[in-house]
């Protein structure tokens, strides 16, 4: 095995483990916690395959994006905070489909043996992916652009009906 | 919404701001080379008025004696009690202090010790940088309170004015009329 | 083999000499900091540990390094002794992708002036810049004391806030550079830095990045008079300074980030490359000093309006008309 492979083992095994740990954790922030590591872990596998691109974009938009709402979001609720494991009960269905979705991507990888097809898609350099993203899928992009518009109008429209009268908001 | 009469109003507030920002930023540069006023003080100590409330001393008259009388006005006055005496009479017949305490570690250094004293005995000196590692350092004895100079009225003497007249014949005082004879006063 | 054993020697040579210059620097940048503060509000700083005060940075160490590292009582343990070390970590990883000249040529073989010279690395280094919200959250989070939990919401909701802006700032200098590599990017200023080609670009990346680093007038996660000392409020000893440390270091990697997206990198005319880059970088922090003594600090309200109502749209604004300029081929 080579260096490279031995790390990219090494971050594999920390993936999982974070991932089985931030499933089962009944303290959210150490779920999110959990969860940022796996993320983090990923994004080294990425680069272990030598594809950086994913990796940085897997930095920047999962452990440093939404996991950061996340915790946000738990730190403004102020969540009791449990111990321990969940109960296995409340695992079976999240469990189920996690194995479907397993099952999907494994037989999707079946279907290309030895990974041609998606790692030449993953080492590809930023400008290539960008030409590809905004050429052959720009119709792609832009409807989820649209989707994310109507969402942002929809949040100011939500939050606006709220203060109804003009006296006593926030000058700001 | 955006009609004409906001857009000067637009540009005129960001103007405001930056100018504000401007000046601000070129207020802290024209410091940045005046002279500090720091006075570094180990190296350089400014010299302290006279009347500086700092370390109390007991002074001693210009003949020598010690003024204090053990009256007990500057405990009195004292606001958080750390004067403490016990009177005695010498030899002389004059009032004393068997002994005199100090708890500096208690005093406040407010003066009203010095305000009380009617001898001018107890005054506080300029001094007011003295450390110590332990705190029963800082109650100081009579042995440690007493000076042999005058403090900040050197000439002035208690018993020049008042008080026991200890081995000198009565009407000495100063501004103090002859004793009156009760038994020769004739009309 | 031994070319193997030599590029990892290579490697650790390079590592360990980023690792102690911007230690050293970020050491000394608290005592350029405190003195020119101090002449800032015309008085001297501090001057007496050495010649000059230059030793008060390692009497300071010493003295974080032997007080004693206080846990207090209700804190999530594990998460309350990581967390400082995020923050530092995430600066100093970061200056993994920081190019610091040109590559030279040393017996007979290439060296380039920085650890990896990735096709990310702008990327990596916004990616960075992200994680250091989790130190700030979970110490404040963590440390079970309302003013630290203030202090870390705060700091969540400002950085994420202002990294928008940060990103919107950049995207414009990606599109003018057409890389996203660190050394493509400082290439691409040969002849203007960025800084006057993409003024508002420049603008919106210097304010936002005060913001990222928590600095006057963004300091509102550790606003003094509202919150004590805000996130590390509850942290001593050498956790404390590791927070202290790691804003330094953030200082030094905003420098660098600034010099190489904006000033145009090792650029200059006349003094060698390594030296215009150092001087470049030194500006930065000198710069943020003076505006800690210039500027009073926002109020919370003021800074989310000036994050989402100014500076958003108005890097959207510059995001397309760089697009128009660029499509027209100006």
């Amino acid at each position: 095995m080579t260096a490279l492979g031995a790390l990219f083992y090494l971050l594999s095994a920390v993936m999982l483990a974070a991932a089985a740990l931030a499933a089962t954790r009944r303290n959210p922030i150490h779920a999110v916690c959990c969860a940022v590591i796996a993320f983090l872990a990923s994004a080294g596998v990425f680069v272990t395959l030598g594809a950086p691109l994913p990796g940085a974009l897997q930095v920047v938009v999962y452990a440093g994006a939404i996991m950061v709402l996340f915790l946000f979001i738990i730190m403004l609720l102020g969540l009791p905070v449990g111990k321990g494991m969940v109960p296995a009960a409340r695992l079976v269905a999240p469990g189920v489909f996690a194995a479907a979705t397993l099952t999907a991507l494994f037989s999707l990888i079946a279907m290309d043996p030895a990974g041609r097809i998606s790692l030449q898609a993953a080492t590809a350099a930023p400008a290539a992916v960008g030409v590809v993203l905004f050429g052959d899928y720009w119709l792609a992009v832009e409807a989820v652009s649209l989707l994310l518009f109507a969402a942002l109008a929809a949040v100011l429209l939500l939050g606006k009906a709220r203060q109804e009268s003009p006296k006593g908001g926030n000058p700001a | 919404m955006e009609d004409k009469k906001d857009k000067p109003g637009l540009l005129r507030e960001v103007l405001d701001g930056a100018s504000g920002l401007v000046g601000s930023y070129a207020a802290t540069l024209t410091h940045l080379f005046r002279k500090p006023v720091t006075e570094q003080y180990p190296d350089y100590k400014r010299p302290m008025p006279a009347r500086t409330r700092g370390r109390i001393i007991l002074t001693r008259s210009p003949d020598g004696n010690e003024r204090c009388v053990a009256c007990y006005l500057c405990s009195g006055a004292c606001p958080v009690n750390c004067i403490s005496m016990q009177s005695e009479e010498g030899p002389d017949g004059r009032r004393r202090a068997a002994w005199f305490r100090i708890n500096f570690a208690r005093c406040i250094y407010c003066g009203l010790c010095e305000e009380a004293c009617p001898t001018l005995a107890i005054q506080l000196t300029p001094e007011f940088a003295f450390c110590k590692d332990a705190i029963e350092d800082f109650v100081y004895e009579k042995e440690d309170l007493l000076v042999d100079h005058g403090g900040k009225d050197a000439e002035y003497d208690f018993y020049a004015h008042a008080g026991v007249a200890a081995g000198r014949p009565k009407g000495e005082h100063i501004g103090e009329d002859e004793p009156v004879d009760v038994k020769s006063i004739l009309p | 083999m031994t070319d193997i054993l030599l590029g990892i020697l290579v490697m650790l040579v390079r590592m360990a000499v980023v690792l102690a210059v911007v230690f050293g620097l970020a050491a000394y940048m608290i005592l350029v900091e405190r003195k020119l503060l101090g002449r800032f509000q015309v008085r001297y700083g501090p001057n007496r540990v050495g010649l000059f005060g230059l030793l008060q940075p390692i009497a300071d160490g010493l003295k974080m390094l032997l007080k004693e590292d206080i846990v207090p009582d209700g804190v999530d343990r594990r998460i309350f002794l990581v967390a400082p070390a995020i923050v530092a970590g995430a600066a100093l990883f970061a200056f993994a992708v920081v190019p610091f000249g040109p590559t030279f040529t040393l017996f007979g073989r290439p060296v380039p002036q920085v650890i990896t010279d990735t096709d990310v690395g702008l990327l990596l280094i916004f990616g960075l810049s992200s994680l250091a919200v989790y130190g700030v959250a979970l110490g404040g989070w963590t440390s079970d004391n309302k003013y630290s939990l203030l202090g870390g919401v705060r700091g969540a909701a400002q950085m994420i806030s202002y990294e928008l802006a940060l990103g919107l700032a950049l995207v414009p200098v990606a599109m003018t550079a057409h890389s996203l590599n660190l050394t493509d990017i400082v290439n691409a200023q040969a002849r203007l830095p960025f800084a006057i080609a993409q003024p508002v670009a420049f603008l919106i990346f210097i304010i936002s990045s005060l913001a990222e680093t928590n600095r006057i007038p963004f300091d509102l996660p550790e606003a003094e008079n509202e919150l004590q000392a805000g996130f590390h409020t509850e942290y001593s000893g050498m956790r404390f300074a590791l927070f202290f440390v790691g804003e330094y270091v953030n200082m030094i990697l905003l420098g660098s980030v600034t010099a190489i997206f904006f000033l145009g990198g090792w650029h200059g005319p006349f003094l060698p490359p390594i030296l215009w880059f150092g001087l470049k970088v030194l500006a930065v922090p000198v710069f943020l000093i003076w505006t800690r003594a210039s500027l009073p600090r926002l109020r919370y309200d003021q800074l989310m309006a000036l994050g989402w109502k100014c500076l958003v749209p108005l890097g959207l604004a510059n995001i397309l008309v760089t697009g128009a300029l660029l499509a027209a081929g100006l």
